[in-house]
């Protein structure tokens, strides 16, 4: 029984870390209406970034803000030159240019900072925490709680501000928007802006607990993806609620089911993203899309 | 550049003369591709970009060492040239580039290609063309335990199933009521690892209480760790490359979990260690092997074969001196440049291959005191003894003596 709480327990943390990505890929999809695959990538580059500052001499808590403008100046700078130039192309078009983004940030943090995992400094305590012989650590904790305060963030941003309404709406019906005057190409890079700057803290709190190399948000993306597709990939909550399912479903399933075990783990999260693809294209709390025809 | 009809009819008269004085010189220098009067030609593809970029320093490791070589009016009078190619640690590079080496450059021969997957993929290729494919960076046991059908390829440092009887040796000296409890990666590395322990326990197999295995891309292998410990495993051995490793050490000191560790050699060096205490590992009980000496090891800061080191590496601006990795280069070159010496004037590829499986018998000034680099007809391992360490808070401490396994893999 204890064991099987451990499991859980680590599920969730875990699944902290998958939730804190898909909040960007969540993020972004309600910007622009896509995936953006070099999500990961960016908010690895973004940590590098933390990282070179705090070696610097900055201190934690200066290194975090600045990173993030940084991080939020580099998503708006990636949607106006890479983005905007391809922005009325096929979806597909995109997809292949996000795919391309993500390999060339990749090779470009290796060039810079090499391949070497680093440690990385965490706000919250290594130490962990006895709940009647079951541990979770403070930083597992720390995951899951900046997750939540993200979520809320994003929630209010997007839900209950004229910002968040206007970004919506350029997302989803650009021409409307236009004939209301929006500028939607700017909101575009904004939400190119915000998503990243998610993926930054997202980075930096699971940096201390994957350490930091250029392949650290690899291991999580396709998990993230399963997150965000089973939430939903609209919705904020659905990515966290997601994230946390999915850690705790390929950890038990890798700790009790024989024919997964410690391999196939990544095999379940790409089930889950097939499963619910066919079952449940919108996910727990996705609207179901309605055409009218 | 035309040719000198005059001169080759007194080259050709030459050589009927001499065949007709009918004297007995010595027998005629015999060379190769890849070697002229005054140069030797050898080539290398490592990972100087990519997931495995921390070992690409290697590889300029080995070309300080043949650069001071030259400069000492190199072998035999021979200068070496290195030819060094980016293989990203990524098989399909590997090959085309290993092409290039052998068909293009026209090396003599090429010495420590990285990786297991990297190596395998061009195994075929250079044995085909009969090129010597020499002292591979890689432990993986294939590369010496399948010489036969491989005669053309030798790895050189110890290899993992080598290392882990001796992981076994220990056990069964100190700690012989263990409840061992083994993480490994899933993949060829991991199983080579685990393949060494289980047959180094023999009867004593039934030690190990659990095993649990782990994807090289996966996140974390915090849930197989949970596992471990839920079997009551008091003794852990962690067979992972350098991050699932430290990784692994976090967690366990996470999990309120102090059994004794056997981290494997891999993922020993100083820099690991210190990512895994500033994430909050214990290190407590921490131990491994090792064969080679630690540049950071006080104990040899006045010894001769480390002060020979840090001349050489010196010359490499991009090599830290401190990284394992260099002196790694640094001793493998070494024995290449042991193998050119003794082939002398009979510089065939054939008799390099003959002497790098068959008759090293080398004392390595960069590895351990007592441990030789030695190849017989009948064992083709060059490095098969190993010394225990241990983690002693800020650095390693080596232990007992040296411990011999040559024999014990055919």
């Amino acid at each position: 029984m204890q064991e099987f709480l451990q499991q859980l327990v680590g599920g969730l943390a875990i699944g902290g870390i998958f939730a804190s990505l898909a909040l960007a890929l969540v993020l972004i999809y309600n910007a622009m209406g896509l995936v953006n695959f070099a999500q990961g990538e960016m908010a690895m580059l973004a940590t590098f970034v933390a990282y070179a500052l705090i070696n610097r001499g900055m201190s934690y808590w200066i290194a975090l803000p600045v990173t993030l403008v940084l991080a939020f100046g580099g998503g708006i700078v990636i949607q106006r030159v890479v983005i905007r130039p391809v922005e009325k192309a096929p979806i597909l078009t995109l997809v292949i240019i996000t795919l391309g983004l993500a390999t060339l940030l990749n090779g470009l943090a290796g060039f810079i900072f090499g391949y070497v995992p680093r440690s990385f400094p965490s706000a919250f305590s290594a130490q962990t925490i006895d709940l009647l012989g079951v541990f979770i650590s403070y930083r597992d904790l720390g995951v899951i709680g900046v997750s939540g305060l993200v979520l809320l963030a994003v929630y209010l941003l997007l839900q209950h501000t004229t910002v968040g309404l206007t970004l919506r709406a350029a997302a989803h019906h650009p021409e409307a928007s236009r004939l209301l005057g929006v500028q939607v190409s700017w909101m575009l890079a904004l939400g190119w802006g915000l998503a990243a700057a998610v993926g930054a803290v997202s980075g930096i709190m699971v940096a201390p607990i994957l350490l930091l190399e250029p392949n650290m948000m690899q291991s999580i993306i396709i998990y993230a993806f399963a997150a965000a597709v089973l939430g939903g990939i609209e919705s904020p909550i659905g990515a966290v609620v997601g994230g946390l399912i999915v850690g705790v479903t390929v950890n038990l399933a890798g700790a009790y089911l024989p024919f997964v075990g410690g391999d196939l783990q990544l095999a379940v999260g790409l089930a889950i993203i097939i499963v619910v693809l066919i079952i449940r294209p919108n996910g727990l709390f996705g609207r179901a899309a309605a055409r009218r025809v | 550049m035309g040719r000198n009809p005059a001169r080759l009819a007194a080259a050709a008269a030459f050589l009927v003369t001499l065949g007709a004085c009918g004297g007995n010189p010595a027998p005629a220098p015999q060379t190769d591709v890849g070697i002229t009067s005054n140069s030797i030609l050898l080539g290398t593809t490592n990972a100087l970009s990519g997931p495995a970029a921390a070992y690409g320093t290697i590889a300029n490791a080995e070309n300080a060492y043949f650069t001071y070589i030259n400069g000492q009016g190199g072998v035999n009078g021979r200068k070496i040239t290195f030819k060094i190619y980016d293989d990203a640690y990524n098989p399909a590079q590997t090959v085309p580039l290993t092409k290039q080496l052998v068909e293009q450059d026209q090396v003599f021969a090429t010495f420590s290609g990285l990786g297991t997957q990297d190596q395998t993929s061009v195994r075929d290729y250079l044995n085909s063309k009969k090129v010597p494919q020499l002292f591979v960076a890689t432990g993986a046991t294939t590369f010496n335990k399948d010489f036969s059908s491989n005669p053309w390829t030798l790895g050189w440092q110890p290899p993992y199933q080598g290392e882990s009887r001796i992981y076994a040796k220990d056990i069964l000296q100190n700690h012989p009521n263990a409840k061992i409890g083994v993480l490994y990666q899933n993949d060829d590395y991991g199983q080579d690892y685990l393949k060494g322990l289980t047959d180094g326990l023999g009867a004593s197999a039934s030690l190990i209480v659990d095993k649990e295995s782990f994807d090289v891309t996966a996140a974390s292998p915090a849930a197989q760790l949970a596992k471990l410990k839920a079997a009551n495993a008091d003794t852990v051995f962690l067979f992972a490359t350098p991050k699932p490793a430290v990784q692994s050490l976090v967690i366990i000191t996470a999990l309120h979990w102090t059994p004794t560790i056997y981290l494997n050699s891999v993922s020993n060096p100083q820099i690991y260690m210190a990512a895994a205490k500033k994430n909050g590992a214990a290190l407590a009980n921490v131990t491994s092997v090792s064969y080679i000496k630690d540049p950071t090891d006080p104990q040899w800061a006045s010894d001769s074969g480390m002060q020979q080191y840090k001349t050489i590496i010196a010359s490499c601006s991009t090599c830290k001196p401190d990284d394992g990795f260099n002196i790694y280069g640094v001793a493998v070159a070494y024995t290449m440049v042991d193998v050119l010496k003794q082939a002398g004037t009979n510089m065939t590829r054939k008799n390099a291959m003959d002497i790098a499986a068959n008759r090293l018998n080398e004392t390595n000034p960069f590895l351990l005191p007592g441990i030789k680099v030695k190849t017989t007809s009948s064992d083709h391992f060059a490095i098969m003894q190993e010394q225990v360490i241990t983690w002693n808070g800020t650095g390693w401490t080596l232990q007992g003596s040296i411990i011999d396994e040559r024999g014990t893999l055919k």
